[in-house]
């Protein structure tokens, strides 16, 4: 994964969080999780999963890299 | 009282971690400031996350979904995932390189050096300052709502409470007053920064996070079983007229409301106590971690807490004379959760969320007094390392006084969760700053003196507005929407665009700046 892929994933990500098809939407989940808190539940684990995916294609290894060669504290 | 004897318990222990963490203190500045920059993956994790999570995530949330439904969780929490973790990878990464190649310890010793001004960090000391405080004063307000509720009864002689107008006992009555339980909490977060600095921070945090998490599924859990499970608790909010309207978030919110909310948690890019974090970071590997599971630890914290606030909604009913929808939580657990040691728990989690950001914040400002205004003006040499730990612990115990007495002054008026936003919006609408000075060799110090002005304006207008003047009668009292959108819309557009022309307009920086700055 690229940094352009990476942001393009992340723009969708951006889009798929305006779910107003849920936004009148009462219904329980389960039978105890109202639809638009169920959504948004599953979305929160889609994002630890894309970024797992950032961290493994799309590392910023020059800037880690640069940083080490630095005198700092 | 034996709910009572495990919150003084576990503050107890706070104050001996403090100790052993003074234990560990190599005696120098750096290590007061920025732990030596030895902080690995699973420390820093649990500090970033217990600093972003405060009363705000805790009591704020369970309050806001209490009075306007699901729809919290999407403003904030999901948003928050995917935006925090962002900016941690993005900006985060790119900050501690920097930090860590010239030795950078406070923000604005960096941004005086990318943008060649030593008057840019005078003029963003004081702001930053200004920010920060309404942050401490959500935790601090927070932590003394929720006592209060809490140890209701405990104390009828000695914090009795006039009965209601309709002759019933006061459900508040006997518990600790506001004043007594925020002093208390300052003075245990006080105590173990004075004497642990950052590093006692990251323990605590680190503590207190993994007692935050613990103990809210417990709550979740005795709550949801005293309500007669997850099922039928939800489904008396269906049935439930002041109730069932929160089960979706039609009449609750609007949707350019709803996606505006987006650039709010952009505030982290900003917040001095996390650029403090970040310098803690022994390697960039440590990041990785944090990036990954801070959305599903988002999720652990705020599900339950917005479950619970719906519930509320429908076991509570709506807010009665003298309660705060603060309260919520506190009032939930002390009639729902009948087992004094489990309240006791409970009661010990939430504070411990609400003082896993104070000790970061006050930690911040003094590193950030010390650095940016005593060593930047009376020079490196005139202070030894010792010297400069003590201006910090001074710095502290000031603003501690301050938000404390500020705290008493607003306990009754500020609603928890707006307070919050308002802070962040301005932390936020300095983002376009540290996003410019990262990634846009073009920006020159007029574009950021440009942006941090009109951030400033811009938010004290807006502030003055939606807090401070007079509203009118039947005036809306939630949220001030311009033309839909979150007031933070408007502050980063405006803040963004001044720093984007007045930098087009303006000489670029020199050659070896951009070298020093950019990979």
């Amino acid at each position: 994964m690229s940094a352009k892929v990476a942001i393009a994933v992340f723009v969708l990500l951006v889009v798929l969080h305006h779910d107003t098809w849920n936004w009148d939407n009462r219904s329980l989940w389960l039978g105890f999780i109202p639809a638009g808190l169920g959504y948004h539940a599953f979305y929160s684990m889609v994002c630890a999963g894309f970024w797992a995916l950032v961290n493994r294609f799309a590392w910023p290894h020059r800037t880690e890299a640069w940083a080490e060669g630095g005198e700092g504290v | 009282m034996t709910t009572f004897f495990i919150l003084v318990a576990y503050l107890a222990l706070l104050i001996g971690l403090g100790l052993v963490s003074n234990r560990f203190f190599r005696g120098t500045s750096a290590d007061f400031f920025v732990v030596s920059r030895s902080v690995g993956p699973f420390l820093l994790l649990m500090s970033i996350f217990g600093t972003t999570m405060t009363g705000f995530a805790i009591v704020g949330s369970t309050a806001k979904s209490y009075t306007s439904g699901i729809g919290v969780y999407g403003l904030m929490a999901s948003w928050s995932g995917l935006m925090h973790s962002a900016v941690f990878f993005a900006v985060g990464i790119k900050l501690w390189a920097i930090g860590k190649r010239h030795g950078y310890v406070t923000q604005c010793e960096f941004f005086r050096d990318r943008f060649e001004s030593p008057g840019l960090g005078y003029l963003l000391f004081p702001i930053l300052v200004l920010l920060v405080i309404p942050y401490l004063l959500v935790g601090v307000i927070a932590a003394g709502k929720f006592i209060q509720p809490t140890t209701a009864g405990l104390f009828p002689a000695a914090f009795p409470m006039p009965s209601l107008a309709n002759g019933d006992p006061h459900p508040l009555s006997g518990g600790i007053p506001p004043w007594l339980g925020s002093g208390v909490i300052c003075l245990i977060v006080l105590f173990y920064v004075f004497f642990g600095g950052l590093r006692g921070a990251v323990w605590a945090n680190t503590f207190q996070t993994m007692v935050f998490m613990i103990t809210g599924v417990i709550a979740f859990y005795m709550i949801s079983k005293s309500l007669g499970g997850l099922k039928a608790a939800s489904e008396s909010v269906a049935a439930s007229d002041f109730g069932s309207a929160r089960l979706s978030r039609e009449g609750m919110m609007g949707k350019l409301e709803f996606l505006s909310y987006a650039l709010v948690p952009l505030s982290v890019g900003m917040f001095p106590h996390l650029f403090q974090h970040w310098l803690t970071a022994k390697s960039a590997r440590s990041f990785k971690l944090t990036v990954v599971a801070h959305p599903v630890f988002i999720m652990i914290v705020w599900l339950p807490c917005v479950l619970i606030g719906i519930w509320a909604s429908a076991y509570l009913g709506p807010p009665g004379e003298g309660q705060s929808p603060n309260s919520v939580l506190g009032r939930m657990v002390g009639q729902l959760v009948h087992s004094p040691v489990l309240s006791g728990l409970v009661g010990a989690g939430v504070l411990a969320a609400i003082m896993s950001s104070l000790d970061s914040q006050f930690m911040c400002l003094g590193t950030m007094f010390t650095n940016d205004i005593m060593v930047r003006r009376f020079g490196a040499k005139r202070f030894t390392d010792s010297q400069k730990i003590w201006i910090a612990r001074g710095f502290i115990l000031g603003v501690v006084g301050v938000t404390y007495l500020l705290s008493l002054a607003l306990m009754n008026s500020a609603h928890v969760f707006d307070l919050g936003v308002w802070c962040f919006s301005g932390f936020a609408g300095l983002f376009p700053l540290v996003v410019a000075a990262l990634y846009w060799k073009r920006t020159t110090a007029a574009g950021a003196y440009a942006c941090v002005v009109s951030t400033a304006v811009v938010w004290c207008l807006l502030f003055y507005r939606d807090i401070i003047a007079p509203k009118s009668a039947g005036a809306a009292s939630d949220e001030t929407l311009i033309f839909g959108l979150m007031p933070v819309a408007i502050i980063l557009a405006v803040s963004a665009a001044s720093l984007v022309s007045v930098s087009l307009l303006t000489k670029k920086p020199a050659d070896e700046t951009i070298r020093k700055f950019f990979v």
